[in-house]
């Protein structure tokens, strides 16, 4: 049986609505200032979708500039250390800049020149996000605004860098708890001021109606890539699937080419951070309840009034209290797994992958990882657990060897 | 009908203006508030609105969000705010409450649940700043049933059409945006913005009120022949922060309210 939408008789593939919903999650919760630009970037990316002349640009670039399609490749010492199935990774580490986000920016900055707007805005946790959006924008000369938190401005210094010498103004977001939900709040009150001329390249599956389904498309080659490469392989597909989950883009993008396969397992991992108490960790789907934040209706960690709660993750890109709103459905209606792993797991994991396969995962990554070992631990040797590696590890260096009290 | 209707009737048969200000719930502490909102009956404002402090508010500028803030740093909860609302109603005189909310907030308490605390301390109405009219309809279904407010905001990027479905599922009045950005004190109105407040005015019944970047006299005065209102909020909120003591605040605040409700007679 294939997993279906709970109102209605179609797959889970055929999510959102109309309205954006996915279930009872996604919408759109913002003021009416945004309505004109949501609609207008609705009715485009509607156009674009369905415009060869669009996806045959995308996949120019996602070949030429990108490097895809990234390869899969079996992590032979990690599998024998997990003891049990195969550990494969999907390298969206050796992408340009390093990480998945660079699908999602330049679909997203070719949507932005198709609506003729002039200037971008972004947010960003890791950096990651923020350096493929200066990077889209240097490509194709859209000036560029990155908000990011102070926090992370310190804790991902190489990043800021990398912005900076690609032309993008990096705007440090000092409200809040200074990490990417506040840099978040920020470029959404940069876009009620600047909606007429400027895009916001918002960075995962988050935010109002279309952004989630949106991102989740531009990222799904990340999916369609390594059920294609599966197949072609072994002629099946992965038993288990697993990526790591902040705001949920790589996920849903990993997922998402998979949803109506019932017979593969997906896991997303979310940051368990220090502990499960609250304001220790970042795992709106394992300890969160349905609320509002950021435009959609998701789960969130907030408290009993309806305020965002603090929350803490030792990677930057998943210190966020709320996720995607498709990953809420799927979760509710049992399509995928959520679980969490904690701080010191993922840079265990960290550690691993790069002493036994010459690999340094990001930090954000190796809590995928260090959950795909243990699933892998649980099962026989023919079986093949797939890993998003979603990036690269080098901007967690210094804020490594920071924490291990060494020198940089 | 809610007390707002009520007040705007009157209002008209006496071919004034409404002065509606904006403070923060709990910005220094709740008894300032209690002291803020009625030094504003006092000076005339037709209807106040109270700002809910909201952890992550997009549509308000650095004032706003600074205020928020601090209200919630000093530990700003909901069920302080019902009492201190139902407490302060007796000296309130005419000037009905409308609380300015996050949807986030009336999300998490159910809806059912904010608007009975809401009504049973006394509030008319609610502006969401985050709900849209597509959003709306059930938590308007429940305000109607309630005689209970919900304004509705228009901005200057909605189109016409879409300007005229919100002024007609709006209750209590419409809330005119007056910029295409956040809240914050602003140099002057464009012209622009009173076109399109004059063309709206003569659409619909519901009354209109204009807010956001309000905060001089002469504001006002260009208003006062367009709009059935005039909403100040940075303006009246940075009077406070900047006081070294709450009374210090409300003298401010009771003396700037005075000046803007001079200029719209
Ligand atoms: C390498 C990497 N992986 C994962 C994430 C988390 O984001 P998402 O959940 O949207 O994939 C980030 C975010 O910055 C990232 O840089």
């Amino acid at each position: 049986m294939t997993h279906q939408s709970a109102s209605s008789a179609q797959p889970l593939s055929a999510l959102p609505d109309a309205r954006g919903r996915f279930g009872p999650y996604g919408g759109r919760f913002v003021p009416e200032t945004l309505m004109r630009a949501l609609v207008e970037l609705e009715r485009e990316y509607s156009a674009a979708r369905s415009d060869p002349q669009f996806q045959r640009e995308l996949d120019g670039l996602l070949s030429s500039f990108v490097g895809r399609p990234s390869p899969i490749y079996y992590a032979r010492r990690l599998s024998e250390i997990a003891g049990g199935a195969q550990i494969w990774f999907k390298r969206e580490d050796l992408n340009h800049t390093g990480a998945h986000k660079i699908n999602n920016t330049l679909g997203q900055a070719l949507l932005t020149l198709r609506m003729g707007k002039t200037r971008v805005i972004a947010e960003t946790g890791a950096g990651q996000h923020g350096v493929a959006t200066a990077t889209a924008c240097a490509h194709f000369g859209l000036p560029c605004v990155v908000y990011m938190g102070a926090e992370d401005v310190r804790r991902q210094r190489p990043n800021v860098f990398s912005m900076k010498l690609l032309g993008a103004e990096v705007r440090p977001v000092h409200s809040g708890s200074k990490t990417l939900r506040d840099a978040v709040n920020e470029a959404l009150r940069d876009w009620m001021a600047s909606v007429e001329t400027t895009h916001y390249i918002i960075g995962s599956a988050i935010g109002p109606h279309p952004f989630p389904m949106m991102v989740r498309d531009f990222q799904s080659v990340i999916g369609k890539e390594a059920r294609q490469q599966s197949l072609e392989l072994w002629g099946r597909l992965p038993d288990v699937v697993v990526a790591c989950v902040g705001g949920g883009s790589n996920a849903a993008g990993m997922f998402y080419p998979f949803i109506d396969d019932d017979e593969v397992r997906l896991v997303g991992v979310e940051a368990g951070g220090l502990s499960p108490r609250p304001g220790e960790h970042a795992s709106p789907l394992t300890h969160g309840q349905p609320g509002v934040l950021h435009g959609s209706f998701s789960y969130v960690m907030q408290d009993e009034d309806g305020q965002t709660s603090p929350v803490h993750s030792v990677s930057a890109g998943l210190d966020y209290p709320g996720v995607g709103p498709e990953h809420a459905y799927w979760r509710d209606v049992g399509r995928v797994e959520y679980t969490e792993c904690p701080d010191d797991k993922a840079l265990s994991a960290f550690d691993l992958v790069a002493k036994t396969e010459g690999i340094l995962p990001a930090l954000e990554s190796s809590h995928a990882i260090a959950k795909a070992m243990e699933l892998a631990a649980t099962l026989p040797k023919e079986k093949v657990v797939m890993v998003c590696l979603s990036g690269r590890g080098d901007k967690d260096a210094a804020e490594i060897a920071r924490l291990r009290g060494e020198e940089y | 009908m809610s007390a707002i209707d009520d007040r705007f009737r009157e209002l008209r048969d006496a071919g004034k203006k409404a002065f509606i200000p904006f403070v923060t719930a709990g910005d220094p502490s709740l008894q300032a508030t209690a002291a803020v909102l009625e030094t504003l009956a006092r000076a005339g404002a037709a209807i106040a609105e109270v700002g809910i402090p909201y952890s992550d508010p997009i549509a308000d500028g650095p004032v706003i969000q600074a205020s928020y803030t601090r209200a919630l740093d000093s530990g700003f909860r909901l069920q302080q705010l019902w009492p201190m609302i139902a407490g302060v109603q007796s000296r309130l005189g005419a000037m009905p409450l409308v609380s300015m909310v996050s949807y986030s907030i009336i999300q998490r308490l159910g809806s059912d649940q904010f608007l009975q605390q809401a009504l049973e301390a006394g509030f008319s109405g609610a502006i969401v700043p985050d709900l849209l009219l597509e959003e709306g309809n059930q938590l308007r279904e429940k305000c109607r049933q309630r005689d209970f407010s919900l304004i509705h905001l228009v901005t200057p990027t909605t189109p016409r059409e879409r300007m005229l479905q919100i002024a007609q599922a709006s209750t209590g009045f419409l809330y005119f945006v007056s910029v295409t950005g956040i809240t914050g004190e602003r140099d002057g109105l464009s012209a622009e913005l009173l076109k399109q407040v004059e063309w709206l005015r003569e659409q619909t019944d519901v009354p209109i009120c204009v807010g956001f970047g309000i905060s001089r006299p002469e504001h006002v005065r260009q208003l006062r022949d367009v709009a059935d209102g005039v909403i100040v909020g940075s303006a009246i909120v940075r009077r406070l922060a900047e006081s070294a003591t709450p009374e210090e605040g409300v003298a401010k605040v009771g003396q700037l309210a005075g000046e803007l409700i001079a200029a719209l007679e």
